[in-house]
């Protein structure tokens, strides 16, 4: 049973604990707490207006390249269904509604997320939705199932707005090296940033990090609600940190990858990107569960509905890691890095230096485990079954080599060779046993801290606020992950749950995050802390410009936003 | 040394497993194993030639097992389905799928396990091993390299021997381990548009890998073997073992040594199955025995051909390659595979989307799992039924039949409980029950090419038959007449067909006595050359006999009237 108190909270999604009201600076959007559609009457915002508005700054912000795919018919008719449930709904409040309720009746709103707005990142299959992972092996694929994640938030009512941009089949840090081109920030275009001196907003925007870089566009440019991403090395927090955005990487198979095109099987996660905590655990209630599609899932903890309002941090132990004071490491965010680790204390929590000795190596094995199952993973992509197939045809092997050569990038090919050459027989027991090795090992060094009584970790997310995006494709993407990920894969190998906060602007108007890491199944005392974090550090809400096409127009380039053939 | 080849699906086999299974249509199941034995003596005389060389062969066989579903997905495990109508969008490998372990074919392989004395490893793991092919969608095979399910058995196997085929000689096979894995699809090339179909039907159904030690030393060692792993394998239902259907496929690794030093270079036979190519080229000629017997003998016959060459290798100063090679039927050798598959690096890789298989028993369950997803390992144990070794040995020691016998009802699906249910029900001892089952009935149904359940007589009117022959009502050679008329299935009884067509066993000595008479009397030639002392002609005689009285005269009585008679003065009928 849900009070109708509780199911008010449940509605919190997008709030931020009332950023978006103070940060709606822009005439055309406003998406604040206070136009949440609600079950029970009273919302000021119906779910239909709700979606023409996320749709019309989708429009509005084209030129950020965050989406790839916007599935605008499909939404508006989703968003009416839920308005006739909201419709029908008041005259039936009777009725409690249970997170269970997997397939109510119409008429009936169908929880917290409900005529909610969200986008998915271009690697989760979508029935009869293109679904491309930003390559051109991929343009035109059009799946014939829906991933599991997506199908759980559909049946929640919620609303697809579209798919988002990436890096090429998720691998990259920047989302600068999809077939679609980069990710914008759109921090690039808020007051914060381009009202600094010296600023040049035609060749001066970040990016986003990546590689979920366009779903994280998508949530803080106010496009959608709540977008879902993927987290192999950091791939949801990094771009979650450089946007501003809670981002949370679950534990290891509390949701299901079923229709989650692979990059690291035994790292990848479904990612969350939300504007708040609350909305973090909303969306973490909704889309955890046993997938019996995935047999890597495992049972969910006791959860509760939503994270209470008063936390008490007082018997939180947080451990700082020194091993993560690392080379690169931005003045700017190890000085967030010890205001809020004092800010921890003072709320009463007991904040210790802790070691995980073998961090260093991390990075290193974290290369090899990935390109290995990356060559594996990218077998299927032979041009037979789906996706592209090359002209040549002068024998099954040229047709491959060839499908391959044209279908994936450099990046791509790359970790391919890579990876191959490490599962070579003669190489298997060199690079990648011993990566295995190390990968217990850095597992063993959280298990071991979390033994010793520490609740969660704090750490960086990244060494510093977003680069520019001329500064970052100096580097190859293979130099950039290495850099981008190295506080944010140890997690992966260790299958934890993380969240990153933003905490402050830099001094270049720019978020700077950090991160929190759980015990595995603790997602939820995480975001506890997350919340606690937020209420405090009053991070600003983003402020876009009062007339984004002025800002287009200074980006100078063609919005890129197709509309599904829905 | 040997060691456990990276073998299995390979693009070259593939292919050819593809032509086979489409190709072949003989029934297998059934052969006779006096019929297979008598082939394979041809095989055990030419490795025997060289006595300083042995021949050492280890087999790889694979298993389909029998499951509705497949191993990884939960589409249709059918043979004869129309193309591509049997595939999940795991089986065709789309993005973002992920496998989901099939409970049955863990049972099976368990029980397979069990059976053949293996240790059961508690846990096992899923490898990835990769190669390019087209009907092999993910580019990788999922199996079990690493970490199998079951390691160390043993495969107690018989052949017959000796001039008659009636020597049972036991040998035993080290079984190294099995292990589950993923089927491939099937490629089907069409060389004239010079493109190459794939159906993917077969693609991710359950096989179970076994590997068998080199312990057998020829062809037919090995077929007799593979005979007895096809039999335990149907005992316990894990496979149907069809090899026409692709059920049972294998593998042979050859190698020549001295005694007492150590193995020689193995090369790899493969394609033995397409020996059913070779029985359908040149089958249409021959019997349905023969075919079905040189179908079985292929492991026996290509294993044979590749120690006889390995063995002019060595003796010849030459040295055997590593190599895989495959049966040309066309020159009746083994080639090398042109492809360079025996230098393919599988790349393998654990499977990242299954955790570790865990396998209990009763006690060491967790509490509060799910018992749909465990698997008792005792419990399977208590379950095994009978297995074919157990099964002749009861026949031998229960009925007194002869050991070799026992082989032939149990090869035949069905004759055990068809004599078993024949023994019950008549009074016949069953040592008499054996020929009748073995030669009348059995040789009944192979002529019609039938299988014991298509038996128009059922054990039942075989048994009441058998009860009027040994009552003394009918002679044995009435007896077979009834059997005939039973055949026809006219739903009449044994004892109705005597009565109508009057089978009965003649009782009156006087009226056979007149009929021996009738016979002297019509055959003056004869009974000339008998007086004269050519005892052999009586025999014709008795057999004349025998027809004017539709075999219901007793033979022995038959014998001493006419001696009887004879034995009188002659031209003792002109004189009345």
């Amino acid at each position: 049973m849900v009070s109708p108190g509780q199911r008010q909270r449940h509605l919190d999604l997008g709030t931020g604990g009332g950023r978006g009201c103070e940060g709606a600076s822009s005439g055309a959007v406003c998406l604040c707490l206070c136009r949440c559609p609600r079950p029970c009457g009273g919302g000021r915002v119906s779910p239909t207006e709700l979606c023409t508005r996320c749709l019309e700054q989708v429009k509005r912000t084209g030129f950020l390249n965050a989406f790839v795919t916007v599935t605008e018919e499909q939404a508006l008719r989703q968003a009416s269904e839920a308005e006739r449930r909201f419709l029908e709904g008041r005259s039936l409040t009777a009725s409690p509604l249970t997170h269970r309720d997997r397939s109510p009746p119409p008429g009936k709103p169908r929880g917290p997320l409900d005529g909610i707005p969200f986008s998915v990142k271009d690697n989760f299959c979508t029935e009869n939705i293109e679904t491309t992972c930003a390559s051109h092996m991929l343009k035109g694929y059009f799946p014939p199932y829906t991933a599991t994640v997506v199908q759980k938030l559909l049946d929640q009512g919620a609303v697809l707005i579209g798919k988002t941009n990436l890096d090429e089949f998720a691998m990259g840090a920047g989302s600068t090296d999809g077939v679609f081109g980069p990710v914008r920030n759109p921090w690039s275009y808020s007051a914060q940033y381009r009202e600094r001196p010296g600023v040049d907003p035609r060749s001066d925007w970040v990016i986003t990090g990546g590689s979920s870089g366009g779903s994280a566009a998508a949530v803080a440019s106010l496009g959608s609600f709540l977008a879902l991403g993927s987290d192999s090395g950091g791939s949801t927090r990094n771009p979650g940190a450089l946007c501003g955005l809670v981002a949370l990487k679950p534990t290891y198979g509390l949701l299901s990858r079923h229709g989650l095109i692979p990059l690291v099987n035994s790292m990848d996660v479904p990612g969350i990107l939300v504007r708040s905590a609350d909305d973090a655990a909303t969306a973490l209630g909704v889309l955890r569960g046993l997938d019996v599609r995935d047999s890597t899932t495992i049972p969910p903890p006791a959860a509760p509905p939503h994270l209470p309002d008063d936390i008490d941090i007082a018997r939180i132990r947080v451990g700082i890691p020194k091993e993560y004071h690392a080379p690169g490491l931005s003045a700017e965010t190890l000085c967030q890095w010890g205001r809020v680790a004092d800010l921890l204390e003072r709320g009463g929590a007991s904040v210790e230096q802790v070691s995980l000795p073998h961090t260093q190596h991390s990075i290193v094995c974290y290369h090899v485990l990935c390109t290995a199952e990356v060559a594996s993973n990218m077998a299927r992509f032979d041009g037979l079954q789906y996706g592209h197939r090359s002209e040549v045809n002068d024998s099954t092997e040229a047709l491959y080599a060839a499908t391959c050569h044209e279908g994936f990038n450099d990046v791509v090919r790359r970790r391919i060779l890579a990876g191959n050459y490490f599962l070579l027989k003669r190489n298997y027991e060199r690079y990648f046993m011993k990566a295995q090795k190390v990968r217990r090992l850095i597992a063993q060094d959280f298990a071991r801290v979390f033994r010793d009584g520490v609740d969660v970790l704090l750490t960086p997310t990244t060494l510093g606020d977003a680069v520019r995006y001329c500064d970052f494709i100096q580097e190859d993407n293979r130099t950039r992950s290495a850099q981008e990920d190295v506080f944010t894969q140890p997690v992966n190998m260790a299958g934890l749950p993380a969240v990153t906060v933003p905490t402050a602007l830099s001094s270049r108007g720019l978020p700077i995050s950090l991160q929190l890491i759980g015990r595995a199944s603790h997602d939820w005392q995480l975001l506890g802390v997350a919340k606690w974090l937020e209420q405090r550090l009053e991070f600003p809400a983003i402020q876009l410009p009062q007339d984004v096409s002025q800002a287009e127009r200074e980006a100078g380039v063609p919005g890129r936003v197709r509309t599904s053939v829905l | 040394m040997w060691e456990l080849r990276d073998v299995g699906v390979s693009p070259c086999s593939a292919a050819d497993k593809e032509k086979v299974a489409e190709a072949t249509t003989a029934p297998l199941d059934g052969l006779p194993i006096q019929t297979l034995s008598l082939f394979l003596c041809v095989c055990v005389c030419f490795t025997r030639a060289s006595p300083q060389l042995v021949g050492v062969v280890g087999l790889e066989i694979h298993a389909q097992i029998y499951a509705s579903t497949k191993l990884f997905s939960s589409s249709q495990v059918c043979f004869s389905s129309p193309p591509n109508s049997s595939v999940s969008f795991f089986d065709a490998a789309l993005p973002g799928t992920l496998p989901v372990l099939n409970r049955r074919c863990v049972e099976a392989a368990v029980m397979t396990g069990l059976a053949l004395g293996c240790t059961i490893n508690k846990r096992s793991l899923f490898d990835r091993k990769h190669y390019f092919y087209a009907d092999l969608p993910a580019g990788y095979q999922i199996t079990q390299q690493r970490l199998p399910i079951a390691v160390g058995g043993r495969l107690s196997y018989s052949h017959l021997v000796g001039r008659k085929r009636n020597q049972v000689v036991d040998k035993n096979v080290r079984i190294k381990q099995i292990q589950l894995e993923q089927d491939s699809g099937k490629s089907l090339h069409d060389s004239y548009r010079s493109q190459t179909l794939i159906d993917l039907n077969r693609a991710g159904v359950g096989l179970m890998e076994l590997v068998l030690e080199p312990d057998m030393s020829c062809g037919e060692e090995a077929a007799a073997a593979v005979r007895e792993l096809q039999l335990i394998l149907q005992a316990l239902g894990t496979c149907q073992g069809n090899m026409s259907e692709g059920q049972l496929r294998v593998d042979a690794n050859v190698s020549v040594h001295r005694p007492g030093e150590p193995l020689g270079v193995r090369t790899e036979v493969k394609n033995i199955n397409s020996a059913r190519f070779l029985a359908r080229a040149i089958v249409p000629q021959l019997s349905p025995l023969t075919r079905l017997a040189i179908v079985f003998s292929q492991e026996c016959f290509f294993t044979d051909y590749e120690l006889q060459r390995q063995m002019a290798v060595v003796e010849g100063g030459g040295t055997v390659l590593n190599e895989t090679r495959a049966f040309d039927f066309k020159s009746g050798q083994t080639v090398p595979m042109r492809d360079k598959e025996g230098l393919q690096d599988y790349r393998f890789m654990p499977e990242p989307n299954l955790p570790p298989l865990i396998l209990y028993e009763r006690e060491t369950v967790p509490a509060h799992t799910d018992p749909r997803q465990v698997v008792l390992v005792d419990q399977l144990q208590e379950q095994l039924p009978e297995l074919p070794r157990v099964t002749r040995d009861r026949l031998v020691t229960t009925y007194g039949i002869l050991p070799e016998h026992s082989f032939t009802l149990v090869n035949e699906d069905g004759l055990v409980d068809y004599f078993v249910g024949v023994v019950q029900q008549t009074r016949a001892e069953p040592k008499k029950v054996i020929g009748w089952v073995l030669n009348d009935l059995l040789g009944l149904l192979k002529q019609q090419c039938l299988t014991v359940s298509q038996s128009p007589v059922s054990p039942n009117a075989l048994a009441e038959l058998l009860d009027l022959l040994e009552a003394g009502s009918i002679s044995s050679p009435a007896a077979k007449l009834v059997l005939q008329e039973l055949w026809k299935g006219s739903g009449k009884s044994a004892k109705q067909i005597v009565e109508e067509q009057g089978l009965g066993l003649m009782r009156d000595r006087s009226e056979i006595q007149q009929v021996c008479r009738r016979v002297i009397d019509s055959h003056p030639d004869e009974v000339s050359a008998l007086r004269a002392g050519n005892k052999n002609v009586l025999n014709k005689l008795i057999g004349q006999v025998r027809k004017q009285t539709k075999g219901r005269a007793d033979p022995q009585l038959v014998r001493a009237i006419l001696e009887e008679e004879l034995s009188r003065p002659p031209f003792h009928g002109e004189t009345t």
